[in-house]
């Protein structure tokens, strides 16, 4: 199923959490929702899981438009709201039976659904625990676990690996791209590293508008156009490899950083500066003992967009 | 329908869960039957087989009672942000407020039902007056249905628990004192149209044994009114956000 997102438009008190946004998510594609805190990601996963509707604007998943068949739609998806509410006083077995039982999961099969949930969530040792007793981390697996029992088309996740401990992050990061290969998955973060990990595309929204739509790499490319080089010249001074290194044709900068003969470099060739780098070498005979291309981070190009 | 079972079964899972349900069964039949039988106007001073004190006491161990049921429904889910998940899920805003509804109603019914002995006892000492006794079983449970929603409709208008109890417990005391006071030193149309709106006039009339369709129209319409607007608080998510 796909969700397409058409001028969606949210106000709260006169001023705009979400601001005339569309855009859209194929189905299989796992969607990294980014951006500031305030900037408009939760409110945006709140209609899109027809809790809340749009002022303005129009969403449709699957063809269904939402605020026409909400019920039709609610289905299929699998929703992790923030702060992960649960119903505290109830067992985890309970809990989830509840819940499939709720989202239409016929009745033969929830026992099986349920074992099935259980096991993929790691929830087996605690699954006879009322929800209040577990800890931070096994409750996040039980909100995890209530939006997928019902085996939904679509995933919407906000925050999904919060209070998790890094080897639970993994699994969990692994879990989700399990299932975006046939769903759909949107999923917010703070975590920079996490959307690199898990998304095929990722949006930065910042005070309800979207800043930036693409893969991981093409935002990095369209962020700065800058490359970052690390060098490491054997041979000469640095007074003799100052000069000839910030003459190649596109280098802003030149710095020795630690250790012997090495130097970080800022140009905007790409490739040609790589290059030129090699040729000036071996032109002077020095012996190049390092070239490490620096990727732009995804930290520089989240903050350029989103600090004002 | 289905759905609105399902939601129902969990609330009154809830209930027995989190003891308020033994607690309720308990208070409610240590209370009643302390004044049905033990205190001073029980029956056999009176001499006479008669439910009428226990259908008085049990009225207003009630209007305690059923906020304090209610409380919890909407505010609760509202504060802990179980609404959104609940919301999101294959249901509808009205399905959410009738089975929490149905829940607490069930769970008076079943505390009701607990006080049967008490006719059986009574029918067995000396002559009873069946119809009366069924009437005013239906008058509580008459009332109990338009205060329950009454009180859903508190709680949904707030997350706070003690707030909404308070704000029941305000709406009810309106309809079972205010209206009655206020009706005797107001005269002409608008103090008739006062004492219909009190909750005792209606209740006494049935629990005497008379089945008016007034008074069962005025519950039933009390109880549609409240849930409607309990439903509206829901809707306000969208406005307010």
């Amino acid at each position: 199923m796909d969700i397409q997102v058409n001028n969606l438009s949210k106000i709260y008190d006169s001023r705009a959490a979400v601001d005339n946004i569309s855009f859209e998510v194929k189905t299989g594609e796992i969607l990294g929702f980014l951006g500031p805190n305030g900037a408009g990601k939760t409110t945006t996963m709140k209609i899109l899981s027809c809790y809340m509707a749009p002022n303005i604007g129009s969403v449709s998943i699957g063809g269904h438009n939402i605020l026409e068949t909400p019920e039709a739609v609610k289905q299929h998806i699998g929703y992790l709201p923030e702060n992960n509410p649960l119903y505290h006083e109830m067992p985890v077995l309970e809990f989830l039976g509840f819940v499939a039982e709720l989202q239409g999961v016929p009745k033969t099969q929830i026992p099986h659904r349920l074992k099935e949930i259980v096991r993929m969530c790691g929830l087996n040792r605690e699954k006879h625990k009322k929800i209040g007793e577990l800890s931070k981390g096994y409750k996040q697996r039980v909100g995890l676990a209530q939006a997928l029992i019902h085996d939904p088309q679509i995933l919407i996740l906000d925050e999904p690996t919060t209070g998790l401990d890094p080897n639970q992050i993994v699994e969990i990061r692994n879990l989700i791209k399990e299932i975006g290969k046939e769903k759909t998955v949107i999923l917010s973060t703070h975590i920079l590293p996490e959307v690199e990990a898990t998304c095929d595309r990722i949006l930065i929204i910042n005070q309800g508008k979207i800043v930036a739509d693409g893969t991981p790499e093409t935002l990095r490319n369209a962020g700065q156009g800058e490359e970052i080089l690390k060098v490491q010249i054997l041979g000469p001074s640095l007074n003799d490899a100052f000069e000839p290194l910030l003459k190649i044709k596109g280098m802003t900068s030149v710095d020795p950083i630690e250790g012997e003969g090495r130097y970080q470099l800022i140009g905007k060739g790409g490739m040609a500066t790589r290059e030129a780098v090699f040729r000036l070498c071996v032109d002077k005979g020095w012996v190049l003992t390092e070239l490490t291309p620096i990727e732009t981070r995804l930290e520089d190009i989240f903050r350029e967009l989103t600090l004002n | 329908m289905h759905n609105i079972w399902i939601l129902a079964k969990r609330e009154l899972q809830t209930f027995f869960d989190s003891l308020i349900a033994y607690i309720l069964l308990i208070a409610f039949l240590g209370i009643t039957g302390f004044f049905t039988w033990i205190l001073g106007s029980d029956i056999f001073l009176i001499g006479q087989v008669t439910l009428q004190p226990f259908f008085q006491v049990a009225f207003w161990t009630l209007f305690f009672f059923i906020p304090a049921l209610t409380m919890r429904m909407i505010a609760e889910e509202k504060k802990t942000g179980t609404l959104e998940s609940l919301l999101t899920r294959a249901v509808n805003d009205w399905q959410v407020v009738i089975g929490k509804y149905l829940a607490c109603l069930m769970l008076i019914g079943l505390t009701l039902a607990a006080t049967i002995p008490f006719y059986l006892v009574m029918s067995w000492l000396g002559p009873m007056d069946h119809g009366a006794a069924f009437c005013g079983y239906l008058g509580l449970m008459l009332l109990s249905s338009a205060y329950i929603s009454i009180g859903i409709f508190a709680s949904g208008l707030t997350n706070n628990q003690i707030v909404a109890f308070l704000l029941s417990l305000f709406i009810g005391f309106t309809f079972l004192l205010l209206f009655d006071i206020i009706a005797t030193s107001v005269s002409g149309v608008l103090g008739s149209l006062i004492h219909f709106l009190s909750f005792s006039a209606h209740f006494e009339s049935i629990s005497r044994g008379v089945i008016d369709s007034r008074d069962v129209i005025f519950f039933v319409s009390l109880t549609f009114l409240g849930l409607i607007l309990a439903e509206m608080q829901l809707v306000k998510r969208n406005v307010v956000g």
